[in-house]
């Protein structure tokens, strides 16, 4: 699969901080992919040089195979974290006007926003002002004027902040469909649950650089610490050849809960065979990383570190 | 270029079909109108007839002061006391007593009202005992009145300039301080009339967060051009229904009001006025229109000539002073956090605009001449000068030094724009705008 953005060793330095150092990530065409990190890290710089807001001190934004430049303004939607809108404008009017301002013709434009009225069911919002429209109104609103223009690449900065639950998830569902027509999504975030859910690939951006990059079951296996949770009855003891009991818990009717971890790395099957020996086993699973747990110990680790 | 037109048209269109705008639009020329036809009004109007008693214990003046206009003037006969004491009950309005000793006291004189006496009546009711007085003195001195009268000369000059082929060119300096100060004030009012809105617009763009999403789209220098241009067409169209809308309000009050005073002059003719008291009166009243003068300066000085000078100050100064607005909209997050930052930008304007009375005593003076280069001060100085004719050499360095100040100040304004703009919750300092315009990229 090829790369619909890269970025390679780009530098942004501002009077007092550095706000992006020797940053390169991959994006791959008509992946979702997340943009990570907590607050200042530097997504946000990020996604302006890729918008052309601002440019690069060092290194370059490779869009589809060409350097970055003012023409492909028209390939990429964005929806920044400080979203607004004109408030004294009427709804229709000023996606009109986005839209051109992206590239479309009039004509074309009007048609697909009235398709995108019609699919929202807000076709009675076109003559309305925006100041009379709620927020949550006011999103999709904005989110329209992102993607009116069919972008190749998409970009959300922080997209679920200030939605309700019920935008989020048509937010949510939009994603899903633009991936599934082929366009490429990247969106910052710093809440996990989202990206356990949509992203295919991530990038972790900490304190202006990249702590980890790669595609999402890649990443989870590196975090991966062998461990696996069991549910049994019987009696289960501490010392094996095979693994370790970390920790265990008495459940309902004699079952036993244990955390143990495959301290030789043999392979699943013979770890299982091990534990039938001993117990009976109700249930085995594999304990894989959230998302979560991984930005915690990343973005904590580091700053363990430095402390 | 699409781009910088859809800017140009929306920001255009938004503010054209605003209320205010019309509202101002249509108000300012009425006003106008108003401030030219309402001392007129009044004035063709005064009905009130006053009857004034005058008790001349000097015995000078017997019938000799004779009713005049809107004054009946009474001599009567019974003492001071007696005719105050009577005056409430009579039909007279004013009292006035004349004493004795006038001839040596002119100041003894006394004016009563049932209430309280007025100016232009006080004014009236000296002069006509001033003029008799003045008559009584010459004659006792032994001086013949038709004599001084026949020597009463009045000089009016005409002032004119010495042309490069020796042609001398009729110059009215009345006019060209009405012009002048005409111009100079259009242009010192348009910089911070436009220059504001321009300045708001940034910061509402700021203010709502639309401006990442624009941007997004345009580079912020378009986006800065855009609005300055739609703004300053906002203020052309306006300028336009202000020039149209005026010149009619004007011209129908003129013509309203040259009815009545028609009608007047034949209401005089009828109650006995001379031509002569006619003629004055049309003239008095045609005086309080100051066009006349103004006219007769467009004429000495080529109407085109100043008509396009005056197109090209206006737009340099309003593209350097907007500019300017935009890049103090984009560095601040409100309006009141805008005035510390204006200051630099408004001082120049208010200096131009005072240094008028010292252009105006000397137009081709060292002051006058660079503050006519500067193009800070340029466009306000250069159109207070013109009227008095400026040499084309002149005109056409200051257009070109102005030229420079645009480019140098637009290329200033969008570094700190493209910056600021983008700058939230940060408290800005002259330090920190400093830096923005060195910031690459």
């Amino acid at each position: 699969m090829s790369n619909i953005l890269e970025a390679q060793h780009v530098v942004k330095r501002y009077a007092e901080h550095t706000a992006l150092n020797d940053v390169s990530i991959e994006v791959p065409t008509g992946s979702i992919f997340g943009l990570l990190g907590p607050n200042g890290a530097g997504k946000t710089s990020l996604i302006r040089i890729i918008n052309q807001i601002t440019a690069p001190d060092e290194g370059q934004i490779i869009l589809n195979g060409e350097r970055l430049q003012p023409k492909h303004i028209e390939d990429i939607g964005y929806l920044p974290e400080e979203r607004g809108l004109y408030k004294k404008m009427k709804v229709g009017e000023q996606l009109l006007y986005l839209a051109q301002l992206k590239g479309m013709k009039k004509a074309e434009a009007m048609e697909k926003l009235k398709a995108w009225f019609i699919k929202f069911d807000i076709k009675d919002w076109w003559d309305k002002n925006v100041e009379d429209l709620s927020k949550g109104m006011q999103q999709k609103t904005q989110f329209i004027a992102t993607i009116v223009h069919e972008p190749k690449l998409i970009i959300l900065d922080e997209p679920f902040s200030g939605f309700d639950p019920i935008n989020a998830n048509l937010l949510k569902d939009e994603i899903l469909e633009l991936k599934q027509r082929g366009t490429t999504i990247i969106f910052s975030t710093h809440r996990m649950e989202s990206v356990e859910e949509l992203c295919d690939n991530i990038a972790l951006i900490n304190k202006s650089k990249v702590v980890l990059h790669g595609g999402k079951k890649e990443v989870k296996n590196r975090f991966k610490d062998n461990s696996y949770t069991i549910q049994f009855t019987g009696n289960l003891p501490n010392d094996n050849g095979v693994f370790e009991v970390l920790n265990t818990q008495n459940l309902e009717d004699g079952i036993i809960q244990a955390h143990i971890r495959n301290t030789q790395e043999v392979p699943v099957n013979q770890l299982i065979n091990s534990l039938i020996q001993k117990v009976e086993l109700k249930s085995f699973n594999e304990n894989i990383p959230s998302f979560n747990d991984i930005f915690i110990k990343v973005v904590g680790g580091e700053a363990n570190e430095l402390l | 270029m699409d781009k910088i037109l859809l800017i140009i048209q929306r920001e255009y269109l938004t503010r054209v079909s605003k209320k205010s705008f019309w509202i101002a639009s249509i108000l300012v020329p009425f006003l106008i109108a108003g401030i030219y036809a309402i001392p007129l009004y009044f004035a063709l109007n005064s009905n009130d007839t006053k009857t004034v008693e005058i008790v001349d214990e000097s015995g000078l003046f017997k019938d000799k002061i004779k009713s005049k206009g809107d004054i009946t003037y009474k001599f009567i006969n019974d003492s001071y006391k007696v005719a105050k004491d009577g005056l409430e009950k009579s039909k007279s309005d004013i009292l006035v007593s004349i004493p004795k000793d006038i001839l040596t006291n002119p100041d003894g004189v006394k004016i009563v009202g049932k209430e309280s006496v007025g100016f232009g009546i006080q004014n009236d009711i000296e002069n006509a005992i001033q003029t008799e007085l003045r008559n009584i003195k010459l004659k006792n001195a032994n001086i013949d009145l038709k004599v001084l009268e026949d020597n009463k000369v009045s000089v009016s000059a005409s002032t004119f300039t010495l042309k490069d082929d020796g042609k001398e060119e009729s110059s009215s300096s009345k006019g060209a301080i009405i012009l002048g100060g005409l111009f100079g004030f259009i242009l010192y009012m348009s910089a911070f009339l436009y220059g504001s809105q321009v300045m708001n617009g940034v910061i509402e763009e700021k203010s709502n967060r639309i401006i990442e999403v624009m941007i997004s789209s345009v580079r912020p220098f378009q986006l800065m051009m855009g609005k300055i241009i739609g703004v300053g067409l906002v203020g052309i169209t306006q300028f336009l229904l202000w020039g149209v809308l005026t010149f009619g309000a004007s011209t129908a009050t003129t013509a309203i009001m040259s009815g009545k005073i028609e009608a007047k002059a034949k209401a005089m003719t009828q109650s006995g006025a001379t031509k002569a008291e006619v003629t004055k009166m049309e003239k008095d009243l045609s005086s309080k229109n100051p066009l006349s003068e103004v006219s007769q300066t467009i004429e000495s000085v080529s109407l085109a000539k100043i008509i396009l000078c005056f197109l090209l100050f206006y737009i340099g100064g309003y593209l350097i002073y907007s500019s300017l607005f935009a890049a103090v909209g984009a560095a601040v997050e409100n309006a009141s956090e805008a005035q510390q930052f204006l200051l630099p930008v408004t001082i120049p304007i208010i200096v131009s605009f005072l240094l008028f009375t010292e252009i105006m005593e000397h137009p081709n003076g060292n002051l006058a001449f660079w503050a006519s280069m500067f193009p800070l001060t340029s466009p306000i100085d250069m159109m207070i000068r013109l009227p008095f004719g400026v040499p084309n050499w002149q005109i056409a360095l200051s257009l070109f030094f102005l030229i420079l100040g645009f480019i140098g100040t637009t290329w200033l304004a969008g570094k700190i724009y493209r910056v600021g703009i983008l700058m939230y919750g940060k408290k800005i300092s002259w330090k920190e705008i400093a830096k923005w315009v060195v910031y690459k990229g």
